[in-house]
């Protein structure tokens, strides 16, 4: 063993001294390792400019009682519908514990100021929560589900997401399927206007 | 190289003396090339060679491809096409490259069932097996990234259902799925990056492939017997072996000429039977296909991730132990992975003694249905997601799980295995005719 050598037996072998030169390498080489990495994993992250491309307006003051809308945001749809008071209705006869996703987290609807019930209340918008605005990405894997052209809207009246068959009802909750979430709903302002500003 | 004894290179000019003595690569090719190799190998022996084709194939290919391709979101379908109708001869190098990749994937399917039923995972091929399992995923994420690329429709959205099963992962998934993309959803950041990878990994792909041949070195080549070679000394080895060039050399590439027949005739006449129409309708993220279907080289594993949902009772008991933590689509992604895990887990978990399934009476038949199973699993993969695939895929996931968890260690106990031949000799005499009273030698004689 190097650490062994030892040219004066009466003194204490300098094995100690080596186990230390030996630590202090390797922890200096991981340190320097992570460092040099830790740039190219985090240049792999959004970049400023996708990370910027935040604000959408749109004006909805065209949009027919009934009607769906899709807007594209940071890449991914937006669908806006106005709907109609039987839509409005159904979603808010529905029980809290009918719902496989009772409560919406704050990241999963940012307009609220904290965890609140899946309510039709409480993600809806405008008067007599006649908007809803949610961001069309199934929450399963990520398709878009079909049912802005009021077609295949699902066994609730909301929309059907054909890859893996997940059903949201009138206010984009989960009711049947694999998907484990509500639709999230994005950060959005709507004022009397009908200026929609998502993203804020 | 140690292993089974035999010649090895002896510089004999003076110039081979000069280079041998400063750098012995000839007198590697030489022992590499050299190797002996049990002659009573048969015709599943021959998709190394075949799959060794495939990954020079892919790389030449690919690198003259990317001479005339464009990775942005603005462009790259655009380039795919011009490739297609400009590029002289690009038609039929991307046919090439796009089908090249099936090839490979069937070989390598082929080449992987071979070990598991002749038992070539066991002691002592262990590191062999685990390195081939590698080579298997990269080549898996290879071809992942290269469906991307061309920027159609099931590129877009094969990436999005792809990099949503990260999303899955507890807590940080979300994190890590925005660090895979490089954004919110799949976009340029994830083209571009999805493009520097899929050039890199056949390069990682060729490195493992040297060292999984230089594993297989050391142990000797599993054969359809698993007896192993007799090494007592140079002399016994060569009575049951021969060396690999030329015999083996030969007869490898013979069965590819046949391989590349049929090869040559997809590519020639039917390129795209492979492929799905929706890849040729340019990447739209705002519109989602009707049906999301992967290659045909991931539908079973595929039908494994979407068997498990939330009604099957493992998945709300692990649900219910983990405070909720494992979902149903966590699962599905954990049983994904976990079908690939148990097979390259299976030189531990087999416990039988014997290696090749010729000697196993009651393995052959699990073995068999294995591979029906996996067929299953490939067409269910394709299926819509309801019933009654559902169903079918949720027991052709078990069994999968069951015959590497449950089946391999338990008929290792209680099988009684078929006797097996001394040597290799013994068995390479009683099936090519050279019998102790040479009645079979006639056998021969009539096909000449």
């Amino acid at each position: 063993m190097m650490s062994q050598t030892n040219d004066h037996p009466d003194q204490e072998p300098a094995s100690e001294r080596r186990d230390f030169l030996y630590y202090a390498t390797v922890s200096t080489g991981a340190v320097a390792t992570g460092a040099a990495v830790w740039p190219l994993i985090n240049s792999m992250n959004p970049s400023a400019d996708v990370a910027a491309a935040g604000t959408v307006r749109v004006d909805l003051s065209g949009v027919e009682p009934g009607q769906r809308i899709t807007v594209k945001w940071q890449g991914r749809p937006v669908f806006a519908w106005r709907r109609s008071p039987a839509a409005i209705e159904a979603a808010r006869a529905v029980d809290l514990d009918e719902l496989p996703d009772p409560v919406d987290e704050t990241g999963e609807n940012p307009n609220l100021s904290g965890e609140e019930p899946a309510l039709d209340e409480n993600r809806a918008a405008g008067e007599d929560g006649e908007w809803l605005i949610v961001i069309g990405v199934c929450t399963h894997l990520g398709c878009i589900p079909l049912g802005q052209d009021g077609a295949a809207v699902g066994e609730f009246g909301g929309w059907f997401c054909p890859c893996h068959g997940s059903h949201y009802d009138t206010s984009g909750r989960i009711r049947k399927g694999p998907a484990p979430r509500n639709l999230d709903i994005p950060p959005y302002t709507l004022g009397e206007d009908l200026q929609l500003v998502i993203g804020t | 190289m140690s292993g089974i004894p035999h010649d090895h290179y002896e510089p004999k000019t003076g110039g081979e003396k000069w280079l041998h003595s400063r750098l012995p690569i000839v007198g590697l090719l030489y022992d590499t090339i050299m190797i002996p190799t049990p002659k009573n190998l048969n015709w599943w022996w021959i998709w190394g060679i075949v799959l060794a084709f495939c990954l020079v194939l892919q790389i030449v290919t690919g690198i003259v491809l990317v001479m005339h391709y464009t990775p942005h979101v603005d462009l790259a379908f655009a380039s795919v096409e011009h490739i297609m109708r400009n590029v002289n001869g690009g038609h039929m190098l991307r046919y090439l490259h796009a089908n090249g990749a099936s090839l490979f994937f069937v070989a390598v399917y082929i080449h992987i069932f071979r070990g598991l039923f002749y038992g070539s995972y066991k002691a002592p091929r262990e590191i062999t097996w685990i390195i081939g399992m590698l080579i298997y995923l990269s080549m898996m994420g290879t071809a992942f990234m290269g469906y991307v690329l061309p920027w159609g429709q099931m590129s877009f959205w094969g990436a999005t259902v792809i990099t949503g099963l990260f999303g899955a992962i507890p807590f940080i998934g979300e994190g890590i799925q925005t660090w895979l993309l490089g954004g919110p959803a799949v976009d340029n950041a994830t083209l571009n990056r999805f493009f520097s990878l899929h050039y890199l990994l056949p390069f990682v792909i060729a490195a493992l492939v040297v060292v999984h041949i230089w594993a297989f070195h050391t142990t000797g080549n599993n054969n359809p017997t698993g007896v192993e070679v007799r090494r007592g000394s140079k002399a016994e080895a060569e009575k049951d072996t021969l060396p690999f060039w030329p015999y083996f050399v030969i007869k490898d590439l013979f069965a590819l000429a046949v391989v590349l027949v049929v090869f040559w005739a997809v590519v020639g006449f039917m390129p795209n039977y492979l492929g799905h129409p929706d890849n040729y309708i340019e990447a739209d993220a705002l519109v989602t296909p009707a049906h999301i279907v992967p290659e045909w080289y991931f539908l079973p594993f595929y039908a494994i991730l979407r068997a498990f949902t939330s009604e099957v009772w493992v998945v709300q008991i692990a649900s219910f132990i983990t405070g909720g933590i494992i979902d149903a689509k966590f699962f599905g992604v954990l049983a994904m992975f976990g079908a690939i895990i148990v097979m390259a887990l299976a030189p531990w978990l087999d416990t039988s003694s014997v290696r090749s399934g010729k000697y196993r009476p009651m393995f052959r038949w699990w073995f068999y249905l294995l591979i029906v199973d996996f067929m299953a699993l490939m067409w269910l993969g394709a299926m819509p997601a309801e019933e009654p695939y559902a169903s079918f895929a949720l027991i052709a996931s078990a069994y999968w799980f069951g015959y590497f968890l449950v089946i391999l260690p338990i008929l290792g106990v209680i099988e009684k295995p078929l006797p097996q031949p001394e040597t290799i000799e013994e068995d390479f005499n009683a099936h090519y005719g050279k019998k102790a009273d040479g009645a079979g030698s006639a056998e021969a004689s009539p096909a000449e």
